[in-house]
């Protein structure tokens, strides 16, 4: 049997793989591709071997700066980046979490100044591994799982 | 360079923390000085808190500074929705140093970054309250004549009680040994624990006020075990009257012991104990204005000789 794309080639840009499949419209929003007006091909529930389901997003003539695609981080740690120059993939590239996460997590602790004034949260990340964020102004501790985005 | 705010204990170093009582000290032989003539401070108490307030306020007056602020925030502006930067901005084109309490947490953080103007932290809800701490080492520092290598009994609500966490922090630097003496429900949180074994202190728990907890201490830091704490009233009742210090507990305690609390005290300290020489309370809540005299010239570059 023939081995067909499940989405379409790109000629340049950006491919996004093997996003769990629950993250990809989050993906979405934190690299703000709603407000692009490149070509973008959004795929999910596709099969995987190694995940079972996944998603997949391409995004044309479009390469992210390494602080752009280090936001999705906290959704999709595990997802590859491929950059694609003329149909051919030319580099590779893991996302990593950085050190400080500013403006995409909500604070859960509702007596945080973060959620009572109209201004920026900023979490420091104290666990990489565990993915463990602490809020910079209540120093409210939040694990992976109850992360909440904005 | 010392910190430009205290927002919270963990800023200060232990060469800050030294710096701090070393002015403190010199407070304590005089306070009355004219260091903060012609300076204006500002206390804005989002949140009423009179025994703070009346301390820094002192701690100003006797240091000739002049006060502009607010007691409550029912008489400032951010009951009509200003925003706390508003509020921040405004105050510090006409202070020199802005000493605040507010019940949201992170809020003196928040103020600290944005000010122009010295911060001090006098509370920001249940996170921080580090002017309480540092008054806490000076008169551990007093008393015992040094920091380092004491055994410091904690008793009361561990889990909850700000000034137990913050008191915990402060006195990492100085290799202390702890006793943790609570009630199942208000426990010393894992955090702290963790805390403690990324920083070698040493520490046993205890549920039953015990001699044994009492007689190797050096301090014995007592702290308010409040009724709204308890998810199970019944378990309130059946602790209450446990870990209440009576004055023939301290029969076989250290002679150096001194019986500190942040106050106010309701029936945790018994009333025998404030006679014996061992009790320090009271001590200790005065030398909160020593301390805060020494902070708000440290912060706004001003020597102490």
């Amino acid at each position: 049997m023939r081995k067909e794309l499940q989405v379409a080639a790109l000629e340049n840009g950006t491919a996004i793989d093997h996003i769990p499949t629950a993250a990809v419209f989050n993906v979405v929003t934190l690299l703000q591709l709603q407000k692009l007006n490149n070509r973008i091909t959004i795929g999910n529930n596709l099969k995987s071997s190694k995940m079972g389901a996944k998603g997949i997003i391409k995004v044309s003539d479009k390469y992210f700066r390494e602080d752009e695609i280090n936001r999705i981080a906290l959704v999709a740690p595990n997802v590859n980046l491929n950059i694609i120059k003329n149909f051919d993939v030319v580099d590779k590239k893991k996302v990593v979490l950085p050190d400080e996460i500013i403006e995409i997590v909500r604070c859960n602790n509702p007596k945080c100044i973060t959620n009572n004034e109209p201004m920026k949260t900023r979490f420091h990340v104290i666990d990489k591994e565990k993915v463990e964020l602490q809020c910079h102004y209540c120093e409210l501790k939040i694990k992976k799982e109850e992360v909440v985005l904005i | 360079m010392s910190p430009k705010s205290l927002v919270n204990i963990g800023d200060y170093s232990k060469e800050d923390i030294y710096r701090i009582l070393r002015a403190a000290s010199l407070f304590k032989q005089n306070p009355n000085r004219d260091l903060l003539k012609g300076r204006v401070c500002a206390t804005l108490f989002f949140e009423p808190s009179t025994r703070t307030r009346l301390s820094f306020e002192t701690a100003v007056n006797r240091l000739r500074g002049r006060i502009i602020g607010f007691s409550d925030a029912a008489t400032s502006s951010s009951t009509k929705g200003e925003s706390l930067k508003d509020t921040i901005m405004m105050v510090s084109n006409y202070a020199d140093i802005i000493i605040m309490r507010h019940h949201l947490e992170g809020s003196a953080r928040y103020a600290s970054e944005i000010s122009p103007v010295p911060v001090i932290n006098a509370g920001d809800g249940s996170n921080q309250h580090p002017t309480q701490t540092m008054l806490d080492l000076f008169t551990i520092y007093e008393t015992q004549g040094t920091l380092n290598n004491l055994t410091i009994t904690i008793v009361g609500d561990l889990k909850y009680g700000r000034a137990v966490h913050s008191l915990i922090q402060g006195l990492s630097h100085f290799n202390p040994t702890f006793n943790f003496v609570a009630p199942e429900e208000l426990n010393i949180p894992d955090k702290y624990k963790a805390f403690c074994n990324n920083n070698n202190i040493k520490y046993r728990e205890f549920t039953d006020f015990s001699p044994e907890s009492i007689n190797n201490a050096d301090i014995l830091y007592m702290t308010r075990v409040q009724k709204e704490r308890f998810t199970d009233l019944m378990e309130y009742e059946k602790v209450k009257n446990v870990y209440v210090l009576h004055n023939d507990m301290l029969e076989e305690s250290k002679e150096n012991l001194k019986v500190l609390h942040p106050l106010p005290r309701v029936k945790e300290i018994n009333q025998d104990v404030d006679d014996n020489p061992k009790a320090y309370y009271f001590q200790q809540a005065k030398n909160g204005m020593y301390t805060r005299q020494a902070v708000i010239c440290d912060l706004m570059g001003i020597a102490v000789k």
